[in-house]
């Protein structure tokens, strides 16, 4: 499928589950869509799915609620799922609605794919924090160690340490330990049971909780709350960790350290929504309950820049089931604005399947407000849980002068001070005279850090370009899609 | 070690593997399986030293984020090894 001089009604960039709901949506209503993603095949990041390769009989062992992801998938209807494809640039198309710039396979062909209306459902990826030891072999992100496992089948490594703050480290624990691993430990670095009055608001998740706890009581994995890993070690390859106990802001306390042996740490502080397409587009950011930036919407999902949607974790941090509820609320006000009816109604009066609205339900309007009301719902819920795992600021006690901030321009933690000693007051000014973020990266990595040591709330990103791009290509645009200089 | 492996997890009867070689050397890969994975789970963990400090790099984030992994495949450089999947008689070098 070649993805050039095509026109759609919608293109939607990530396949996901908010950018699958979506997409199923307006085609199942007869609009042309399109939906671009980097990765091989769809599901995005929490509906990984496997090569065909391994031809797996049960390829829901490793996914809750695989069913949801096969109905997503079968219900694309006739869009065109153009996958391999990263999107470097989407701006304003000169004849009206949008190009979305990307690069095509291994062989990176560039190509543009226009659409008169956009979805961004571009998912998120691991918030880290830097600590001694960080950048050897072996410490991986949580979340690149469940890619590994549901993408490719390979357990991270024999002995694991799963380590940083939030609910998704029991996921990933339990995954790890029932495909093999041997899991030496959980550390919460907040409190052990900030999830479990909240989870109770929401049944369908108290019962997921259980069967993590069960899951980790059965491959006998303690999870430790109030610990931290503060250090990794190893010549050459991660051999073994330094666990602190830490007080409520995160400050080890005296004598309180341990040494576990690992060959691989898998740590992740949250998540991060990929904003680059966002911003680029001119899309208002805001924060999210814990301070972090998110794309602004309003109720149907709509940006602030006509035609411009966003769903998923790029409007805020929520997990899949948020994601997808999303997209599906955001797919249906691209039909309507399509169709030129208000939001919220008009799709047709047939109720979408995995909404669990019974085909009683005649109105549209209706089936609306339900979704909403459950978006509201499912917000609040995932509001709470970003309140009960914030970072807490204690963790820059863990930095020596020599620990890396930046990892590609290898840039230590003594260097950001001096710039802060010379003055750079802000992210930006330290960026400028120390060169943290200024890799390959651009900034992805250590930009939260940056930004936290500068004492300001991460802000959205500023990228000219949302993937590395040949000067050639770069070059072939008519007009650049950002003057930014950052 | 358990008994539990993620083939018998999921009831995989992977289609016969094939090789790509890496400096040299012969390394297995199940049909879909990234450059990235397939090292890793040879127990390769790093393909990659820093320009400055000389460190050692791997895998980090998984998922084409953090350029940890970059890698030459067939002469083509900096492609992103978790991203990239391999194909059969690729040469990897790394650096
Ligand atoms: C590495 C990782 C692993 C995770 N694993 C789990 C898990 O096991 N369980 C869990 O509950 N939650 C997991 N999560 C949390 C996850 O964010 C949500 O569960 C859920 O997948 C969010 O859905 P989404 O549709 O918003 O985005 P995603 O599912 O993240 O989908 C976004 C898609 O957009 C694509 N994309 C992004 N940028 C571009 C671009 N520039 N060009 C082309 N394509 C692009 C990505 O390839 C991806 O497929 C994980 C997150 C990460 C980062
Ligand atoms: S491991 Fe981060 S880009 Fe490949």
């Amino acid at each position: 499928m070649t993805a050039d001089a095509a026109t759609y009604d919608l293109v939607v960039v990530g396949a996901g589950p908010a950018g699958l709901a979506a997409a199923g949506v307006a085609a199942r209503a007869g609009l042309r869509v399109a939906v671009l993603d980097s990765g091989a095949r769809v599901g995005g990041q929490y509906f990984r799915a496997l090569p065909d390769g391994f031809r797996a009989a049960r390829p829901w062992a490793l996914h809750h609620g695989f069913s949801r992801f096969v109905r997503l998938r079968d219900g694309l209807d006739g869009a065109d799922v153009l996958l391999n494809h990263r999107v470097w640039a989407a701006g304003p198309a000169p004849g009206g609605g949008f190009a979305v710039h990307c690069l095509a396979g291994r062989e990176e062909r560039a190509g543009t794919v226009t659409g008169a209306r956009l979805l961004i459902a571009t998912g998120a990826h691991d918030r880290v924090l830097p600590f001694p030891g960080w950048d050897l072999p072996g410490v991986m992100t949580a979340g690149g160690a469940q890619a590994l496992l549901k993408g490719n089948l390979v357990v991270a490594g024999r002995r694991v340490v799963v380590a940083g703050t939030g609910p998704f480290l029991l996921p990933v624990a339990t995954s790890l330990a029932a495909a093999g691993a041997k899991v030496a430990g959980v550390f919460e670095a907040g409190g052990r049971f900030a999830l479990a009055p909240r989870a109770l608001t929401r049944p369908g998740k108290a019962a997921e909780a259980l069967a993590y706890g069960w899951g980790l009581a059965r491959h006998r994995v303690p999870y430790k709350g109030g610990r931290a890993v503060v250090a990794a070690h190893g010549d050459g390859e991660l051999t073994h960790v330094t666990v602190a106990r830490v007080d409520a802001e995160w400050r080890p306390y005296r004598g309180g350290h341990e040494t576990v042996e690992c060959d691989v740490l898998a740590v992740g502080y949250g998540f991060t929504p990929q904003l680059d397409l966002a911003a680029q587009l001119g899309c208002a950011i805001g924060a999210d309950a814990a301070g972090g930036p998110a794309v602004r919407v309003d109720r149907h999902m709509r940006t602030g820049v006509p035609g411009v949607y966003a769903a998923g974790e790029t409007t805020g941090v929520g997990g899949a089931d948020l994601a997808e509820l999303e997209g599906l609320i955001a797919g249906r006000a691209v039909v309507a604005d399509a169709l030129g009816v208000p939001a919220g109604t008009g799709v047709g009066a047939r109720p979408e399947p995995g909404t669990g609205f019974g085909p009683g339900i005649r109105s549209e309007a209706r089936v609306g407000a339900r979704l909403e009301a459950r978006r509201r719902r499912l917000t609040g819920f995932a509001r709470a849980l970003l309140r009960a795992y914030p970072v807490k600021d204690g963790w820059t006690s863990w930095l020596r002068d020599d620990t890396l901030i930046c990892r590609c321009e290898e840039v230590p933690y003594g260097r950001v001070k001096e710039a802060r000693d010379l003055g750079a007051a802000d992210a930006r000014s330290i960026k400028l005279l120390a060169r943290p973020g200024m890799g390959w990266c651009q900034g992805r990595i250590c930009g939260e850090a940056v930004a936290r040591l500068a004492g300001e709330e991460p802000g959205p990103p500023r990228r000219p370009v949302a993937q590395p791009v040949r000067l050639g290509d770069l070059a072939a645009m008519d007009e650049r899609t950002s003057d930014d200089d950052s | 070690m358990t008994g539990a492996s993620p083939y018998r997890l999921v009831g995989a009867r992977p289609e016969p593997e094939f090789e790509v070689r890496v400096d040299g050397r012969p390394v297995p890969v199940v049909p879909g399986q990234t450059v990235g994975a397939a090292l890793h789970a040879a127990g390769v963990r790093t393909w990659r030293t820093t320009r400055f400090g000389g460190r050692r790099r791997g895998l980090f984030c998984g998922i084409g984020v953090c350029f940890d992994c970059l890698v030459t495949v067939n002469g083509v450089e900096n492609l992103r090894a978790c991203l990239t999947e391999a194909r059969p008689g690729d040469e990897v070098t790394t650096s």
